[in-house]
């Protein structure tokens, strides 16, 4: 079968239908879990099936996507979900986040700011937030309706009483406009901050768990904690050893057989940009040399 | 490095060209076929169908060959293929009482109207190694068999039904659910759980059927019948306002005879697992009809013992070999974002720990 026998983005617009349906009931009801009949896609469970079927309802022939994974363009999951859409949607590709009109994303948010005009689409393995506390999903959806998020709030204290901190680096829970508790993806928790009252619209797909929720833009987004122990957006003690930047969050990349380390933006195209801007880290190249 | 900064395009290219050169192997040696694949490795054709839930065996076989006869890679290929297909509707419910029977048993009685048809079975064969399938181009031994039995043969099971020593399957004209189409909800209708099951990876199903044999929600099940064979498809079509023929698909179905002593709502009788499976595949249709009695406890008043077999979430959340092996291998993909944040965590956990005993110390 060649790809012209395919529908534009790969899905048939009835099922496009079905997935839109689902992300406008997400948008009125921002953070709910709403149940979607997912379908199978050509890439296996795991690599962002969910994403891939949000990102597909969503694009028009005159998007401009980005797909970044580890808030990277160029990782080999990236690069195959790029080369997807472009093949089976022909849209126009970018790596530039400030360029892209439709960004799909797994375990990152750019570090440049989002506008009004861009729509966020994450990967996500797990969507219910409570899962690893209760097992089972009608149990859980009682749970969300009864607004019965004690369990939650003792697991962190718990965290506190053994850890002297909650012991949460990534997946961190949020809580969506004071009512529903979402999981905003395995992003790391420095991340979290970005979530709330972004100006872009945040759309999270589950493929295999059959779920999507979202963000509308200006939605408020508070990190679980407690008064005495604050929200803690947490990063390396570093600063980008290519661009020299203090507030991105940084992949440690070990360099040597000796273990030696440096530290780079993960958010490659962020670090590109600042070294074009003329910004060195500790051990950069001026901007043009190869990373 | 396998996240190259640069390239991630060019290997992956490479790679695609690795593994079709892996696929053909030495060249030296004659391709296979997928016809060869259709005929000669029915049994795998079989499990990809039934597991894949499309009725191709011509695709199967292909599928099979590009997945080099890794079998749930396979399945992937048919599912993939199958969701980009329209749903035209949905066929009349099959008559397999009207199948026409390449093999039928049953090990509740000795004999019964339609008679016992052994068919092709590895179930009395020595397992040795047979040298001879080695040195190819031996002559075969002509097997001395029937003709299919031509159907109507009764249902084993509708016997026991005349004293009533049996539960009635309420028949119903609801459409069942198609979970390709809509999102498992639980609570589920004994309709989607099948559903669930006979399309739910084969060893997965095996061994949960096996725990409940070994005391695990213990049902002890009689393979009342177990036959295979052709059925026709047939499906009305609105236009004509009758139904037509559009096809036939071979089925294995097991009906299981399960003791039940009774409980507070039902009297003591005989009740019923039942497995329906696309091609031979009679393992997984026998496995399916003990887990689909074990997962009816609620139905018929029994007691829960907490079993694996009997909990519904459990089974049909974790049945899916396709759902199964993407999210375990996707743990190969890069997590270096989340590790990261780890390290950082482990590592201020580490300090602040120091800091504490030595604060103890002075």
């Amino acid at each position: 079968m060649t790809e012209q026998a395919y529908n534009f983005a790969y899905l048939d617009e009835q099922t496009k239908r079905m997935i839109r349906r689902a992300i406008l009931k997400g948008v009125a009801v921002p953070g709910c879990q709403v149940p979607f009949a997912s379908r199978e896609m050509p890439m296996p469970y795991g690599w962002g099936t969910g994403g891939v079927q949000v990102t597909a309802a969503c694009l028009t022939p005159e998007d401009r996507l980005k797909v970044i994974d580890q808030g990277a363009d160029d990782t080999t999951n990236a690069v195959s979900i790029r080369s997807f859409f472009r093949r089976t949607a022909g849209v126009a590709v970018t790596g530039a986040t400030a360029d892209a009109t439709l960004i799909q994303t797994r375990h990152r948010i750019p570090e440049h700011p989002l506008t009004e005009d861009q729509i966020l689409v994450y990967q996500v393995p797990i969507p219910e937030p409570l899962r690893f506390l209760e097992p089972r999903e009608p149990e859980t959806r009682k749970m969300h309706s009864l607004e019965e998020y004690g369990l939650m709030h003792v697991k962190l204290y718990e965290d506190i009483a053994r850890h002297g901190a909650i012991a949460t680096s990534y997946d961190y829970p949020v809580k969506v406009e004071g009512r529903y508790v979402m999981d905003p993806s395995p992003i790391p928790k420095f991340d979290n901050p970005k979530l709330s009252g972004c100006p872009a619209l945040q759309l999270f797909g589950a493929g295999r768990e059959q779920r999507i929720y979202a963000l509308p833009p200006y939605t408020s987004v508070v990190s679980l904690d407690f008064d005495d122990h604050p929200f803690d957006p947490g990063k390396a003690d570093h600063d980008c050893d290519l661009c020299g930047a203090g507030d991105s969050y940084l992949d440690e990349v070990i360099i040597d057989d000796a273990g030696g380390r440096m530290f780079v933006c993960s958010d490659t195209d962020f670090c590109q940009g600042r070294r074009a801007a003329g910004h060195i880290g500790r051990l950069g190249a001026p901007a043009g040399a190869a990373a | 490095m396998y996240v190259a900064v640069k390239g991630g395009e060019r290997a992956i290219e490479n790679a695609h060209a690795l593994l079709a050169e892996d696929r053909r192997g030495d060249t030296g040696v004659p391709e296979l076929s997928v016809v060869q694949i259709r005929e000669q490795l029915r049994l795998a054709v079989n499990r990809v169908m039934a597991e894949g839930s499309l009725f191709d065996p011509d695709l199967a076989a292909l599928a099979i060959k590009q997945a080099r006869g890794d079998l749930i890679e396979a399945v992937f290929l048919i599912r993939a293929y199958r969701t980009t297909l329209p749903r035209f509707g949905s066929s009349r419910p099959v008559d397999t009482g009207a199948m026409a029977c390449s093999r039928r048993i049953s090990a509740t009685f000795k004999d019964a109207p339609g008679g016992q048809v052994l068919g092709p079975t590895f179930d009395y064969t020595h397992r040795l190694l047979d040298f001879r399938l080695a040195a190819e181009g031996q002559g075969l031994p002509k097997p001395a068999t029937a003709d299919p039995v031509a159907g109507p043969v009764p249902h084993i099971t509708s016997f026991l039904n005349r004293e009533g020593l049996i539960e009635t399957d309420r028949p119903g004209d609801d459409l069942p659910p198609d979970l390709t189409r809509e999102p498992m909800e639980l609570p589920a209708a004994r309709a989607l759980r099948l559903q669930a099951i006979t399309r739910g990876d084969e060893g997965f199903i095996l061994s949960l059927a096996y725990s409940t044999q070994r005391g695990y929600g213990r049902t002890h099940a009689f393979v009342g019948e177990l036959r295979i064979g052709t059925v026709a498809v047939e499906m009305d079509i609105p236009e004509l306002g009758f139904a037509v023929e559009i096809g036939e698909v071979e089925l294995t179905e097991c009906e299981t005879v399960n003791q039940f002593t009774g409980s507070k709502t039902e009297p003591p009788q005989f009740t019923r697992g039942y497995g329906l499976v696309f091609g031979q595949t009679e393992r997984k249709a026998i496995a399916m009809s003990l887990v689909d009695r074990a997962l009816r406890w609620k139905e018929l008043g029994e007691d829960d013992t907490g079993a694996p077999a009997q909990d519904e979430e459990f089974v049909l959340m974790h049945a899916d070999n396709v759902q199964a092996t993407g999210f375990l291998e996707h743990i190969k993909l890069p997590h270096y974002v989340d590790f990261q944040a780890e390290t950082e965590l482990v590592r201020k956990l580490r300090a602040e720990g120091a800091a504490r005993r030595q604060e103890a110390a002075e």
